[in-house]
């Protein structure tokens, strides 16, 4: 076997690739594995690629052990762990010159599949695992718990920390944890024998992951859902947004069951379809509830006419949409910003909703509670634009805060005492000439009492069809939407002031444009950058377009989404604006970035920043 | 449809209910209807009941979709909060709304082509989660505001204003709402308000989902000879079945009735609906027997009428969901979080 290369060393900085098959259990193996690392205070990354299958299909998961945070893909794979016979061939492909590939070695593989540049190991995973349990299914789940303990071997992964780790997710049940302590440590025994442990990447204790967690964005959406107090959650289950009323449901049952009678302070529906969930939305939002959805492109679509008459009618909505691959079914189950322009003006007629860009778990938290508050305030469906990568992968990030001072901002709910002394009830008249109207709630009073309808509307609430009483509303419509830009947050903007080149971009391309403008900044090239966090574009958005002559638009969409929202919706001049666009499916890396910025400023540019 | 507005006089010798209202109190805006719709004979039996009823206008809450049927909750109770929604999806947003209050009293005003094809998904969902509402359809057969296309509900072989003759098996709404495990099912005529009255205030009392559905003449597009929707038509084919009568807590039975024709039925609030049975084999509590005592007597060419089914012990949507008796829009926000201590609990699990 041979020796690798000293050379190559890589402490805290290297890439693990493990391919296995779907509904082996792989996924708790690959957590553990992460978890561990982090645990150890090094940063680290962890994506899962799975297939829309519940068994049997490949299976792919990455970690990225980063000294430096840099939470995004790279783009290297520098140890595969090909435990799918299925996609050997491509897995062998796919590891980078110099690193190394792990085989369960129970079955010769073909020599055709080696590599000259990689180096290959091989073990008896699926032997050893005969040898010490009983059961096939048992068999199948220890065998991936088992390279865990070889990885732990060939890493120095401190195995107590694996230990905790796994006394702590099968808690109480003893017999669990010490049968998949036996695994790792038969796969760890194994290694230290065989195997030239340790290799040249592996980790270090470090002190970089204290104040963090690790969590996924759809449980933090859904724990700021819980904070945010809402109280109706309807719903049809789509990838990639399940998770999120699932955690929820989940929050609610532990948070929210009054300890004295049992009964829950919360409904969840599970409705017949997304036209019902939003339905449903509206009625409970209507009547004074925090009420949100959480879907993901098809559902959109599906809810287009409620969102319409959301809009229209002036019901507060907050809708979750975990982006995922379209057109159409497209892949459930890969990532993409996709539904920005469908989100933007969804429904017939004029409409336009705000929308709030989460580039990370924390951020869903946050925003969660943003968006019921700018919903209410506003009385208007808010999209939280997630994506499949945010929503499902667990990413590193900094503890979530939460001040006990906060109180819901309701918006302009008219109490019973405040009904009673007005004159007359106008649901639409922009009393306070700020563009948005007064609502009142049924059960209330009857003097408060209105009727809502997505059909022609006057400022008084009443039915029409006359030309000038439908403008005004429609115009006032117009300014609510104007108002929001004073109410959504800032952009992030990161400006030295005396480069003249931008790069914006949104959500979950955050972490690869980080890492990108640091590559880039190593080579003399330094870029300012606006992160976007909602729609309307705030007075921040037009300055930042304004004080730059070529900037980069960076979204994981194949049409510009963003770049066409921009040009329609500023004064910026298309020609300042160049696309680097990634929509194969997969999160962005940051060299794809770099590359496509070097193309686009080319040799001379390059050589000038450089000089 | 007439063009006056209602006169704001008020007689003084109006009667008033328990409230101290009279029935002005729980009319509405102007019917835009076509002059002779059924559709203004059933919000004004509406109206009655809700007088009757002596409900404070602001406890009810009127949902309707979109068609000539769904624009009638304007007609009335101008005191009520009123939402019309989308086409054939005011289940929805009644479900929602009733998941956030469930104190209101909630009817929803729809048609026959606003439940039976657009929507008949969400009637459907919406008789399976028990809402407690009283969901009233308004049954012409015909769609009115885009003149006069079979809807769901049509019978093989009625016809319409042009002539044509509908080929396609109808829609029953009550057989429909027995298979679905409707516990309140009902049919009635617009043009018979002493049956349907009573219906309306069982139905509105009654906890879950109560549906009446009411042939209700399209005058303008089917009122004509060869229609099994027309007035003269229902009249004829007009089979009362089962007549209840609605009598609020604490007040006593006092009309008489034959001897075994009677089956008193309690309601969770104390009242109850006395179940008259006109046809003496018939058994409104029995699901099998109602499907095919309806069917038999769908074959024979009659509307079976009255209350055709009634279960009252079933669990509603927020029984199944085991919310607190608090409404879910009262809960204090303090309730509904664990705050910053809480949060970094949590968040253990997760370092």
């Amino acid at each position: 076997m041979a020796q690798p290369a000293k050379a190559q060393e890589r402490v805290n900085d290297f890439v693990i690739k493990l391919a296995n098959v779907n509904g082996t259990g792989s996924a708790s193996a690959n957590t553990l594995l992460m978890k561990s690392i982090f645990r150890m205070g090094i940063p680290v990354m962890g994506k899962n690629y799975f297939p829309s299958n519940i068994q049997g299909l490949p299976t792919w998961y990455e970690i990225r052990v980063t000294k430096d945070g840099y939470v995004a893909r790279s783009g290297r794979v520098d140890l595969m762990v090909a435990m799918n016979a299925e996609t050997y061939a491509k897995d062998v492909r796919e590891v980078s010159a110099g690193g190394y590939l792990i085989y369960d070695s129970t079955w010769p593989r073909s020599t055709v599949l080696s590599r000259e540049d990689i180096t290959i190991l091989g073990v008896p995973l699926a032997r050893i695992c005969n040898e010490n349990f009983v059961g096939v299914r048992n068999r199948i789940l220890m065998k991936n718990i088992m390279y865990a303990g070889v990885l732990a071997a060939l890493l120095e992964i401190d195995l107590d920390v694996i230990r905790q780790l796994l006394g702590e997710s099968f808690g109480k049940k003893q017999a669990l944890v010490d049968a998949n302590m036996k695994a790792v440590q038969l796969g760890y025994d194994h290694a230290k024998e065989h195997l030239p442990c340790p290799l040249p990447l592996r980790v270090e204790r470090m002190d970089k992951t204290r104040g963090h967690i690790m969590i996924d964005g759809n449980t933090a959406a859904a724990l700021g859902c819980v904070y945010a107090g809402a109280t109706v959650g309807p719903w049809y289950p789509i990838t990639p947004s399940t998770s999120l009323m699932d955690a929820f449901k989940s929050f609610c049952q532990k948070l929210r069951v009054d300890p004295e009678t049992g009964r829950n302070n919360f409904a969840v529906i599970q409705a017949e379809d997304e036209l019902s969930a939003i339905g449903m939305v509206l009625g409970a939002n209507w009547n004074g509830a925090r009420a949100f959805t959480a879907t993901s492109g098809p559902g959109i679509s599906l809810m287009n006419e409620f969102i319409g008459l959301a809009y229209y009618a002036e019901v507060p909505a907050v809708l979750f949409d975990v982006q995922r691959v379209g057109p159409s079914t497209g892949m459930p189950t890969r990532t993409q910003q996709c539904d920005l322009l469908t989100c933007a003006y969804a429904s017939h007629g004029d409409t336009k909703h705000v929308m709030l860009f989460p580039s990370n778990p924390e951020e869903c938290f946050y925003m969660a509670v943003q968006a019921f508050d700018l919903a209410e305030r506003l009385q208007t469906p808010v999209f939280v634009l997630s994506d499949l990568d945010i929503g499902m992968n667990d990413w590193m990030c900094p503890e979530l805060k939460w001040d006990d001072g906060y109180r819901p901002d309701r918006g302009k709910v008219l109490s019973k005492e405040e009904i009673e002394a007005l004159p007359k009830f106008h649901r639409y008249l922009d009393k306070d000439d700020d563009a948005i109207p007064y609502r009142t709630l049924p059960g209330v009073s009857a003097k408060g009492a209105y009727f809502t309808r997505g059909s022609g509307h006057n400022q008084y609430g009443g039915y029409t069809e006359d030309a000038k009483e439908y403008q005004v509303v429609l115009d006032r419509l117009a300014r609510k939407f104007r108002r929001a830009r004073t109410l959504v947050p800032a952009p992030v903007i990161e400006a030295t002031g005396t480069s003249d080149i931008g790069l914006v971009a949104i959500g979950s391309s955050r972490g690869a444009v980080n890492e990108a403008r640091d590559i880039l900044a190593k080579r003399g090239i330094s870029i300012d950058y606006m992160r976007i966090k909602a729609f309307p574009f705030t007075k921040e958005v037009e300055g930042f377009l304004a004080s730059h002559d070529k900037i980069f638009v960076i979204e994981q969409n194949r049409d510009a989404q963003l770049r066409s929202l921009l040009t329609l919706e500023t004064d910026v001049p298309k020609s300042k604006l160049y696309s680097i666009l990634h929509y194969n499916g997969l999160p962005m890396t940051s060299e794809g970035i770099v590359a496509a910025v070097l193309a686009e400023l080319g040799d001379a540019a390059r050589k000038a920043a450089l000089a | 449809m007439s063009f006056i507005n209602k006169p704001k006089v008020r007689h003084p010798d109006l009667p008033t209910n328990e409230l101290g209202l009279t029935r002005r109190d729980y009319e509405g805006a102007m019917s835009t209807l076509c002059a002779g719709c059924g559709h203004d004979s059933i919000t004004a039996s509406i109206t009655e009941a809700l007088w009757g009823l002596s409900l404070r206008p602001e406890q009810l809450v009127k949902l309707s979709g979109i068609g000539c049927s769904s624009k009638t909750t304007a007609y009335f109770a101008s005191g009520s909060h009123g939402f019309n929604g989308v086409h054939g999806r005011m289940p929805s947003v009644a479900t929602g709304a009733n998941a956030a209050n469930k104190e209101l009293y909630y009817i929803g005003v729809s048609g026959d082509g606003d439940s039976l094809s657009i929507g008949f998904g969400q009637f459907a969902h919406a008789i399976r989660r028990n809402v407690n509402m009283l969901y009233v359809c308004e049954n012409n057969g015909v769609y009115g505001l885009t003149k006069g296309q079979f809807s769901a509900s049509a019978d093989i072989g009625t016809k319409s204003k042009k002539g044509e003759e509908n080929l396609q098996a109808p829609v029953d709404p009550c057989l429909a709402a027995l298979s679905l495990g409707g516990t309140f099912i009902a049919r009635s005529f617009s043009g018979d308000r002493e049956q349907l009255v009573p219906l309306i205030q069982a139905g509105l009392k009654h906890k879950g989902f109560a549906m009446i559905d009411i042939i209700s003449p399209c005058v303008t597009f089917n009122d004509h000879v060869g229609s099994t929707k027309s007035y003269a038509f229902t009249r004829e084919h007009y089979h009362e079945a089962v007549h209840a009568d609605y009598i609020p807590p604490q007040r006593e039975i006092n009309v008489s009735y034959g001897e075994g024709e009677v089956l008193p039925v309690q309601m969770h609030d104390g009242s109850q609906i006395v179940l008259r049975k006109l046809d003496k084999d018939y058994d409104p509590t029995h699901r099998g027997k109602a499907f095919e005592y309806l069917r038999t007597r769908l074959r024979e060419g009659e509307h079976v009428t009255g209350l055709i089914f009634v279960s009252s012990s079933g669990p509603d949507m927020h029984d199944m969901a085991n919310t607190t008796e608090m409404p879910l829009n009262k809960v204090p926000y303090e309730k509904l979080h664990p705050g910053a201590e809480g949060l970094a609990k949590i968040l253990k699990r997760y370092a």
